[in-house]
């Protein structure tokens, strides 16, 4: 049987290094430097304020009814992006966004978009089983 | 002093029902969520998926999160036979969470979101929430009297409280503008916290789970040994540490994913475990294989090995890159939240609520019934997300994909097996499920008469 002190001791070294970890991880944000505009902050708003996320994925995280929209701006443009949204399609309503709603949401798009690639076939994979993009 | 494992509806009894009740609600959310992916115009106008699925997650978390709270205080009762030091908060604590639940419940009904996957809510509902579970760590740590040479259950339950907290605060560090205004670091921080937070609700459940099972086998030395602790600073290593496996694709620090590739590698000593008890296992299963509760231990055991199996390979990076976005992450999850937490759950249920009223021996024909179509049915379901997730997983790395329509088109027959799997599941846990709820209730309607 174990000790207390012993059970004590390995708990207060993986609790102290996983505090550590957290403080340099929050202290070494932002992880990626990119513009952000205020359309961009309240297209996030609608983003989460219709609950987008429970069909769609972001770098393939969230829903799985809708596609991934991570690199939706680049690939297909903002018009077809406004189509989308203001017509719905026979899965997803027409949720009624405004103008200016449409508008936010489609700059947030433009900025997951300018974060990174989300696809699976540009990763590199190493004989270590580590991925590279 | 009355034994407090008896006929009356204490509060602890009033968590396991209501969480037994959000399990019953959940269901039909799932299937009507199901039903969707087969028909997408159904209800898409007003009752549309973005409604349907918080509500079935939701419900589902929260039965896990009562269910959990149930236990852990009916064990720790147990356990310093005597009651919880404030049972006062803890009725608090259960009224600050039904109200906050419905609450959340409704807002979804009619749209009103905000939130995040998980916790969809507008933020301003998790703060009765985070004060609900504040009180039940006061509560908890009141009740324990001395923290030494404590079993290793105690020290699952206490890491959980705290984690949980912890990791539901964390959850909400988007609202301010340093995290949220950048993509990368808000979502690199929001599964940090997701990662950790299903770690903490796993210790409440697996601490209560291993006091349930030395209760079953009379064996009280097994909490103590250095296997047990082992076993539980591995999973500790893992809760804090491997959350990075859900961001393998995202473009955030190398370091991140590295760290988490390597600790969820050690979830292989849990998993040979499981295969080198394999044999005891089976001689324990045919002496207690009687008792309801015992019974649903068993059955999560296989899903512990299942989804142990499918979590190792998807934390490799090479796999998950094939397995990520796609269908076979679904099935984790479901593997995870029904066979494991719920059947422990549901075994912790049996031990706690058996004897309330009527006893449950009454309807051991049905349970029967419900245990086995529930389990072989979860099987189905859990096989027709992996092949849908294949699929999906072709799909993606094909180098001229069709268009997404198309892809759930030919996915269509998977999601067919999946929504006749998941009705019968569902049948499963009602038949389960009933005899539980109804003398839970029939107990109240007792105690309301002679009052």
């Amino acid at each position: 049987m174990a000790s207390d002190l012993q059970k004590t001791t390995v708990a207060v070294i993986l609790i102290a290094s996983f505090l550590a970890y957290t403080c340099f991880l929050y202290m070494s944000l932002p992880i990626k430097s990119y513009a952000t505009s205020n359309a961009c902050i309240e297209g996030k708003k609608t983003w989460q304020n219709y609950n987008c996320a429970a069909c769609h994925q972001v770098y393939g995280l969230g829903g799985y009814l809708g596609p991934d929209l991570t690199n939706v701006y680049s690939k297909r443009g903002p018009q077809y992006i406004q189509a989308f949204i203001s017509n719905g399609t026979n899965v997803m309503p027409n949720f009624h966004l405004s103008n200016n709603e449409q508008e936010n949401l489609i700059a947030y798009f433009k900025n997951i978009d300018s974060s990174g690639k989300s696809d699976p076939k540009t990763f590199f994979v190493h004989n270590n089983g580590t991925i590279e993009q | 002093m009355e034994p407090l494992n008896n006929k009356q509806l204490s509060t602890p009894k009033l968590y396991l029902l209501t969480g037994l009740i959000l399990l019953a609600v959940g269901l039909l959310f799932g299937i009507s969520g199901a039903i969707q992916y087969l028909v997408p115009d159904y209800l898409k106008e007003h009752f549309s998926f973005e409604k349907i699925r918080p509500l079935h997650v939701t419900s589902i978390l929260f039965w896990i999160i009562l269910g959990s709270t149930g236990g852990v205080v009916s064990y720790l009762q147990q356990y310093n036979n005597q009651k919880i030091k404030y049972p006062f908060l803890l009725k608090i604590q259960y009224l600050i969470f039904s109200i906050t639940i419905l609450t959340i419940l409704i807002a979804y009904i009619f749209g009103f979101f905000g939130g995040r996957e998980y916790w969809e809510f507008p933020p301003i509902l998790a703060l009765p929430i985070a004060i609900g579970w504040i009180l039940f760590i006061i509560n908890f740590i009141s009740s324990v009297n001395s923290f030494r040479n404590q079993p290793v259950y105690i020290w699952m339950w206490m890491t959980g409280l705290v984690f949980f907290l912890f990791t539901f605060i964390e959850s909400y560090l988007w609202i301010f503008p340093y995290f949220k205004n950048n993509i990368i670091n808000d979502m690199t921080i929001q599964w940090k916290s997701a990662g950790s937070m299903v770690g903490a609700w796993n210790m409440l459940i697996y601490g209560s789970s291993i006091f349930l099972m030395e209760k079953i086998s009379s064996n009280k030395k097994h909490g103590h040994s250095i296997v047990a602790f082992a076993l539980y600073f591995t999973g500790l290593f893992n809760l804090l540490f491997n959350w990075g496996h859900h961001i393998y694709t995202l473009p955030t620090y190398q370091y991140i994913k590295h760290i988490s590739y390597a600790v969820s590698m050690t979830e292989i000593i849990l998993f040979s475990r499981i295969i080198w008890l394999w044999k005891d296992s089976v001689t324990t299963a045919k002496k207690h294989f009687h008792y309801a509760a015992y019974r649903f231990l068993l059955a999560a055991d296989l899903w512990i090995f299942l989804t142990l199996l499918l979590a190792i390979l998807m934390s490799i990076p090479a796999i998950n890159i094939y397995t990520h976005g796609t269908h076979i992450t679904v099935a984790h999850a479901m593997g995870s939240t029904i066979g494991i937490n719920s059947f422990l759950l549901l075994a912790i249920c049996f031990d706690i609520l058996h004897d309330t009223c009527i006893p449950i021996a009454v309807n051991i024909k049905w349970l029967n019934r419900g245990y086995w179509i529930t389990n072989i049915s979860l099987f189905i379901f859990w096989i027709s997300l992996i092949i849908a997730g294949i699929l999906k997983a072709k799909w993606q790395m094909s180098a001229s994909p069709e268009p997404f329509s198309v892809m759930m088109l030919q996915l269509r027959p998977f999601f067919g097996l999946f929504f006749i799997a998941g009705t019968i599941m569902s049948i499963g846990f009602y038949l389960i499920l009933y005899p539980l709820i109804k003398n839970q209730i029939v107990c109240y309607i007792n105690q309301s008469k002679i009052k």
